[in-house]
C-alpha cells in the first residue's frame, strides 16, 4: 500500500462523492457554530424550509460578542450584539441544537471548549465558521474554517465541497530554549513564509520540539495555521493527545474508548509519506518573537530591530511595510525591547488555557503589573476560569493590579467594548495585529503568554529570559 | 446566487499587499443578523475620518470610482478571517471583480459564491493593469466568464484559471447546496457505514 499522509487517511474516509472537474462532497463529524457567522446561515434555512441534518453533530457557543464584566455589573450593552446572542439562541432552541449559552458553566471560546469537553477528536472532520477552527487539528483532525454559506450546506447537509489541498511539512527539529514557548514556533514560522506562505496547503507539524509541546501548547501552534495562509494545521494523535481525552465528558468512555483509540493509533503519517512542500525549522535557534507590523507574518525575535523598507526592491512589499510602520508609529532600524506599552491582553483563543494562565501568573507571583499599563486576562472558558481559581491564579493576577474576566473574544476581536484606544500599543497573545483589530487605531504586537506577562510587569516591551534567568 | 457572465468596467486600484478581512469589513460591523447595510461600512477605516467625514484621498471615495465594479488589488488579497461579510460588502457597493496575484483560500471560496469573480493574473499582468489605472484612468476592461478571458483597451486578450464547478454554478447564478442535496441518496449511504 502506498504510505499515506494523516490528511490523506482523514480525507479518504470522509469522501462521499466526487464528480470529475468537481470539488469531492466530504463528510463532516463536527460542526461548531457561533453567534457571528451563523445567523444568516440559519436565515437561509428558514427561507428554504430546511431542517439541520445532525443536530447531535452541531455544537454552539457564544463567544465573539459576548461581555466579558458579569452581566450583574454590566451597566450598557450594544443593543446589537445583544441581539446577536438573542438570536443565537432563538436559532439554537429552533433548529434543535445544543448551546453552551450566556448562563452555561462551560460556555467559552469555541476553539476552547470544543477540546475541553471532548467533542474535538483524532480522525475527525471539523469545522466552524471561523478561520481559527485550525486549532482543532492539534487532536489529528481535519479541522477548518468555513464560510456563512457553508455554514448552511453543513446545517442542511452535514456536508461539504472541498477540492482536496496541498500538504506541507512542517518539521521542526530539537529543543525549545528556556522562555521560548510554542508561540515563538508558529510566529517564527510565518514569519519565514509569509501571511499567504501555505495557501492551498494543509500543514502537518512534526518533529521531535513538536512531540514534546503539550496539547495546548499544540493547540496554539494549529491554531495560527490560517495566519500562514493554510486552512488546516493538524498533528498526529499520541498517548498525550489520550490522556488528554481521556474522561472528557463528550469523549467516547468504556469499550468504546479503547476501540476508538485503537483506531486512532492509525492515524499518524506513514514512513515514506511524501508531501508537496517542507520546511524544517530548528527548535534550538528559536528565540521569543514578536511583531511589528501589520500582520502576523511580520515578526522578529525580540531582540532584533524593525526592518527598513528601503532594503527591500519589491514595491508592493515595500510600500506595505512602508505603510505597515506608519500605522504602528515605528522607525526603520528601532528596538522593540523597552518600548512603553500600555496594555497587555492575555487571552483569545490562541493562548488563554489554562496552561497559558499558569505559565504568566508563574512569572508574576510576588510581582505586580508596571505603573500606566493596564494587564487584561481573559480566560478561554468558563470552565478554565473555574480551575485558574481554583488553583489561585485569579489572586495572583488581581493582586499584581490585572483585571480578571469572565471567558470570551473580547480584546482580541473588539467586539464587545473591551478595545484599544486610537494609538495605544497592546502587546497580545492573540493571533492577528492587523489595523484596529483589536480597536481602531489601536497598535497590536502579538506575543507568547510569558512575553506578555513580562512585558506587563515591566510596563514596556520586555525578553523574558531577562526575568527567569 | 447572483449570476456573472460579463462585464465591462473601469478599475479601482488598491495596490496593497495582504489586504486582510479586518480590513475590507471590520468585526464591529458584523453583530449584524441580516446581510444589509455593509456597503456603508466597507473599508470603513481606510474610508473614512475620526469625524466620520469621508477620506478624499482613498480610491472608494474618488469621484471618478463611483459606479466602478473591478478591484485591482496588491498580492495575497482577503487574508484573515472566514467572515462571509467581506465578499458581501464588496458585493453590496458594487464590487464583481477582482484582479490580484493571489487570493487566500476561504475569501475566495466565499467570492465565488456570492457572484463576485477572484481573478488570479502573474505580476507582470497586475502591473500592466496598475498602469493603466494610472495613464488611461477612464479606459475599460471586459471581462467574460464564459470564455474565461479579459480584454484590455488595447484590445490584448488574457486568459485567466477558474475552478470549473465555481464557473458553472456562476454562469448560471445557482449555489452549491443544491448540488450537495442531490446526492442524498449517497450522504444518507454513507451516514450508515460511517
Ligand atoms: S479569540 Fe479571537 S481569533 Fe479566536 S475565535 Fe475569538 S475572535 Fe476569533
Amino acid at each position: 500500500m502506498t504510505p499515506k499522509t494523516i490528511f490523506q487517511k482523514i480525507w479518504d474516509k470522509h469522501v462521499v462523492h466526487q464528480d470529475a472537474n468537481s470539488p469531492a462532497i466530504i463528510y463532516i463529524d463536527l460542526h461548531l457554530v457561533h453567534e457571528v457567522t451563523s445567523p444568516q446561515a440559519f436565515t437561509g434555512l428558514r427561507q428554504r424550509g430546511l431542517k439541520v441534518r445532525r443536530p447531535e453533530r452541531t455544537v454552539a457557543t457564544m463567544d465573539h460578542s459576548i461581555p466579558t464584566v458579569p452581566l450583574s455589573e454590566l451597566k450598557v450593552f450594544d443593543s446589537l450584539a445583544m441581539a446577536q446572542l438573542d438570536q443565537m439562541a432563538t436559532n439554537a432552541n429552533e433548529f434543535g441544537i445544543r448551546l453552551y449559552g450566556m448562563d452555561s458553566p462551560n460556555r467559552g471560546i469555541v476553539h476552547v471548549i470544543g477540546p475541553e469537553l471532548g467533542f474535538t477528536q483524532p480522525g475527525m472532520t471539523i469545522v466552524c465558521g471561523d478561520s481559527h477552527t485550525s486549532t482543532h487539528g492539534a487532536f489529528g483532525a481535519l479541522a477548518f474554517g468555513i464560510g456563512t454559506s457553508e455554514v448552511e450546506h453543513v446545517l442542511a447537509t452535514q456536508c461539504l465541497l472541498q477540492y482536496k489541498p496541498k500538504t506541507y511539512e512542517v518539521l521542526v527539529n530539537g529543543t525549545l530554549p528556556a522562555g521560548v514557548s510554542s508561540k515563538d514556533i508558529i510566529l517564527a514560522l510565518i514569519a519565514r513564509i509569509g501571511v499567504g506562505g501555505g495557501t492551498g496547503h494543509v500543514f502537518e507539524y512534526r518533529g521531535e520540539a513538536i512531540r514534546n509541546l503539550s496539547m495546548e501548547a499544540r493547540m496554539t501552534i494549529c491554531n495560527m495555521s490560517i495566519e500562514g495562509g493554510a486552512r488546516a494545521g493538524l498533528i498526529a494523535p499520541d498517548d498525550k493527545t489520550f490522556e488528554y481525552l481521556a474522561g472528557k465528558p463528550y469523549a467516547p468512555q468504556g469499550a468504546a474508548w479503547d476501540k476508538a483509540v485503537a483506531e486512532w493509533r492509525t492515524l499518524p503519517t506513514d514512513d515514506g509519506a511524501t508531501f508537496d512542500k517542507s520546511i524544517t525549522i530548528d527548535a534550538n535557534s528559536l528565540a521569543p518573537m514578536i511583531t511589528f507590523g501589520t500582520n502576523p507574518g511580520m515578526g522578529m525575535k525580540i531582540t532584533d530591530r524593525v526592518p527598513d523598507p528601503d532594503t527591500l526592491t519589491d514595491p508592493l512589499a515595500k510600500s506595505a511595510l512602508d505603510k505597515a510602520l506608519r500605522y504602528m508609529g515605528l522607525q526603520p532600524g528601532e528596538a522593540l525591547l523597552g518600548k512603553k506599552v500600555d496594555v497587555v491582553f492575555l487571552g483569545s483563543c490562541t493562548n488563554s488555557r489554562i496552561s497559558d494562565l499558569r505559565l504568566a501568573a508563574g512569572l508574576m507571583k510576588g510581582r505586580t503589573v508596571a505603573e500606566g499599563t493596564r494587564l487584561l486576562v481573559v480566560p478561554g472558558s468558563q470552565e478554565v476560569k473555574k480551575q485558574a481559581e481554583s488553583e489561585g491564579l485569579d489572586e495572583i493576577f488581581k493582586s499584581a493590579g490585572a483585571e480578571w474576566r469572565e471567558a470570551g473574544c473580547s480584546m482580541c476581536i473588539a467586539m464587545n467594548g473591551d478595545q484599544l484606544q486610537p494609538g495605544q500599543y497592546a502587546v497580545s497573545t492573540s493571533n492577528r495585529n492587523f489595523e484596529g483589530r483589536q480597536g481602531k487605531g489601536g497598535r497590536t504586537f502579538l506575543a507568547s503568554p510569558l512575553t506578555a506577562a513580562a512585558t506587563a510587569i515591566n510596563g514596556v516591551v520586555t525578553d523574558v529570559r531577562t526575568l527567569i534567568g | 446566487m447572483s449570476q456573472f457572465t460579463t462585464l465591462t468596467s473601469k478599475l479601482i486600484p488598491l495596490p496593497n499587499n495582504d489586504v486582510d478581512t479586518d480590513q475590507i469589513i471590520p468585526a464591529r460591523f458584523m453583530k449584524i443578523t441580516d446581510k444589509n447595510g455593509l456597503a456603508a461600512n466597507l473599508f470603513f477605516d481606510w474610508r473614512y475620518n475620526a469625524d466620520g467625514t469621508p477620506k478624499a484621498d482613498f480610491v472608494l471615495n474618488m469621484p471618478q470610482h463611483q459606479g466602478s465594479n473591478i478591484l485591482v488589488a496588491g498580492d495575497n488579497f482577503g487574508c484573515g478571517s472566514s467572515r462571509e461579510h467581506a465578499p458581501w460588502s464588496l458585493t453590496s457597493w458594487g464590487i464583481r471583480a477582482i484582479f490580484s496575484t493571489s487570493f487566500a483560500d476561504i475569501f475566495k471560496g466565499n467570492a465565488l459564491k456570492n457572484g463576485l469573480l477572484p481573478i488570479e493574473v502573474s505580476p507582470a499582468v497586475q502591473e500592466s493593469l496598475l498602469a493603466l489605472t494610472e495613464e488611461a484612468p477612464s479606459a475599460t476592461v471586459h471581462i467574460d466568464l464564459a470564455s474565461q478571458s479579459f480584454t484590455l483597451p488595447d484590445g490584448s486578450q488574457h486568459s485567466f484559471g477558474i475552478d470549473p464547478f465555481a464557473k458553472i454554478c456562476l454562469l448560471n447564478g445557482v449555489d452549491q447546496l443544491g448540488y450537495i442535496q442531490s446526492h442524498e441518496a449517497k450522504i444518507a449511504a454513507f451516514e450508515m457505514a460511517h
